[in-house]
C-alpha cells in the first residue's frame, strides 16, 4: 500500500523562514521526518513528499492546493498524511486545508498537530491527530499518527475519538448503551460521592485567574469589543452572520455614540431588529462617551473590535482573543467591556 | 472566548451578556447580566447607565473566578 506525505519548506529540508515562499513541490520517497514516519507504517511506502512554503501556500492558496492535489491525484495512495504541524499556525492551516481537500475527493487523510493549532479547524472531515505543540513532541507524535494512518489504508471502520487517538470531529454516532441514561446517570453520581469525577461528555477547557481589579478607572484607557456582530452599516467587510473567519477593527473617530444611520449588526443568531435601532444597546458608546466627559474613565479607545460570536469553534475564537488583546495590550488598554449574546 | 483570551492578556474585561451560564462555562471571570439577549446594554440611555456602572465597579473589584453580578434597579 501507498501513502503520501505533505510537509512544509521546513521539515522537507528546503530551508526555513528564508524559503518560506517556495512553491509547491514533489520530492521522491520519504524526507526527513517523513523517514520516522516510514518505519512505524510498516508495510505502507512513503511514495512521494509533497512540500510547499508556508508563506506561498497562505498567499496562493488556491494555486498551491490545486497543484498539490493534481500531484496527490497523480500518486493515488491509500492514504494522506500531513504534518506534524504541531503549534505552527500556517503549516498547521496549510495540512488541514489540503487533507480536508483531499479528504472531500475520497482520499482517506489524516493530520497531526497541536489542538489549539487554528489548522484544526481547517481540517474539515479529515482526522487530526493532537500533538505536543512543538518539535520534541516528534518521537511521541510519529507512531500514533502512522497507526492512524493505517487503519484508513486498511479502509478499517475507526472508533471512537477516544479510542483511535484523533480529536473529536463533532459526529455523534447512536449505539444502544447497556444502563439507561438514568442508571449511568447514578453511577457517575455514586463515583462523584466517592470523590472520582467521570463525564461521559468532554469538557476541558481551561480557566484563567481573574485579573486585579482596576486601580484608577479615571486614569484608564477602556477598549469596547463585542461579539453581537455591530458593524458599519453596509458591512463593507463583509463581517459573516455566523462561523465568522474574522474579526474586524474600526475606528470611532471621536464619535459619541454609534448612530442606527451608520451601524447595524450582522449577527444571525438573533433578532438585530433592536439593535439596530440604537446599536447603543450592543456597544455602549453613548455612555461610555459619557462617562469620558464625566472624568469616570480616562478615556475610550478609538478603535472598537467586532465580530460575530454565532457557532464560532472554541479554537478559533481563541485565536481572535488572543490576536486582539494582542492589540489592545500594545494600545495600552487597561479595561474592557465586551457585549456578548 | 473572547473575555477568557484578553484576560489572559491580563487586561480586566466584563463581559456583559444575557447568558451568564454560559459565560461561567466557557471560564470568562468578571460577568455582568445583561437584560436580553437583544439588547445585552440594555433599551435606553438609564438602564445602559446602570448597567455600564455596574460593569465599571466589576472592573473595579477583585474577584474569585466565574463571579457574575446582577445589574441593582
Amino acid at each position: 500500500m501507498k501513502a503520501v506525505h505533505y510537509l512544509n519548506q521546513f521539515f522537507a529540508g528546503l530551508g526555513g523562514e528564508d524559503k518560506a515562499e517556495t512553491p509547491p513541490t514533489r520530492l521522491e520517497g520519504a524526507v526527513g521526518p517523513g523517514r520516522g514516519l516510514a518505519d512505524e507504517l510498516g508495510d505502507i511506502e512513503i511514495v512521494a513528499t509533497l512540500a510547499c512554503g508556508d508563506d506561498y501556500f497562505a498567499e496562493h492558496e488556491e494555486e498551491a492546493l490545486a497543484t498539490l492535489l493534481g500531484y496527490l491525484a497523480e500518486d493515488g495512495p491509500d492514504v494522506f498524511i500531513a504534518g506534524p504541524a504541531f503549534g505552527s499556525g500556517r503549516y498547521g492551516y496549510a495540512c488541514g486545508t489540503l487533507v480536508a481537500s483531499a479528504a472531500e475527493r475520497g482520499i482517506p487523510s489524516v493530520v497531526a498537530m497541536h489542538p489549539e493549532n487554528p489548522g484544526v479547524d481547517a481540517a474539515g472531515k479529515a482526522y487530526v491527530v493532537p500533538t505536543a505543540v512543538n518539535v520534541a513532541g516528534m518521537r511521541d507524535a510519529l507512531p500514533r499518527l502512522a497507526r492512524l494512518a493505517t487503519a484508513l489504508a486498511q479502509g478499517r471502520e475507526l472508533g471512537t475519538a477516544d479510542d483511535e487517538g484523533y480529536l473529536p470531529r463533532g459526529f455523534r454516532r447512536n449505539y444502544f448503551a447497556e444502563k439507561t441514561g438514568a442508571e449511568r446517570a447514578v453511577d457517575l453520581l455514586l463515583a462523584k460521592l466517592g470523590g472520582e469525577a467521570h463525564t461521559e461528555v468532554g469538557g476541558g477547557l481551561d480557566r484563567v485567574e481573574p485579573p486585579a481589579a482596576v486601580r484608577d478607572l479615571s486614569e484608564t484607557l477602556v477598549a469596547l469589543v463585542t461579539e453581537a456582530g455591530c458593524v458599519p452599516q453596509g458591512n463593507p467587510d463583509r463581517l459573516a452572520s455566523v462561523r465568522a473567519k474574522g474579526w474586524l477593527r474600526y475606528e470611532l473617530d471621536g464619535a459619541e455614540t454609534l448612530s442606527a444611520s451608520r451601524y447595524e449588526s450582522v449577527h444571525g443568531g438573533f433578532d438585530v431588529s433592536l439593535a439596530n435601532e440604537d446599536p447603543n444597546r450592543l456597544v455602549p458608546l453613548d455612555t461610555a462617551r459619557a462617562l469620558e466627559r464625566e472624568g469616570r474613565i480616562g478615556r475610550v479607545h478609538e478603535t472598537f473590535y467586532t465580530t460575530t460570536g454565532n457557532g464560532t469553534p472554541v479554537v478559533t475564537s481563541t485565536r481572535f482573543g488572543r490576536e486582539i488583546a494582542g492589540e489592545l495590550r500594545e494600545a495600552g488598554v487597561g479595561a474592557v467591556l465586551l457585549s456578548g449574546t | 472566548m473572547l473575555a477568557k483570551e484578553i484576560e489572559r492578556a491580563g487586561i480586566p474585561t466584563v463581559y456583559v451578556t444575557s447568558l451568564p451560564t454560559v459565560a461561567t462555562m466557557i471560564g470568562a471571570n468578571r460577568i455582568v447580566r445583561g437584560p436580553a439577549i437583544t439588547h445585552p446594554f440594555g433599551m435606553d440611555e438609564a438602564e445602559r447607565r446602570r448597567i455600564v456602572e455596574r460593569a465599571l465597579e466589576l472592573l473595579e473589584t477583585d474577584v474569585e473566578p466565574n463571579t457574575v453580578w446582577e445589574v441593582v434597579e
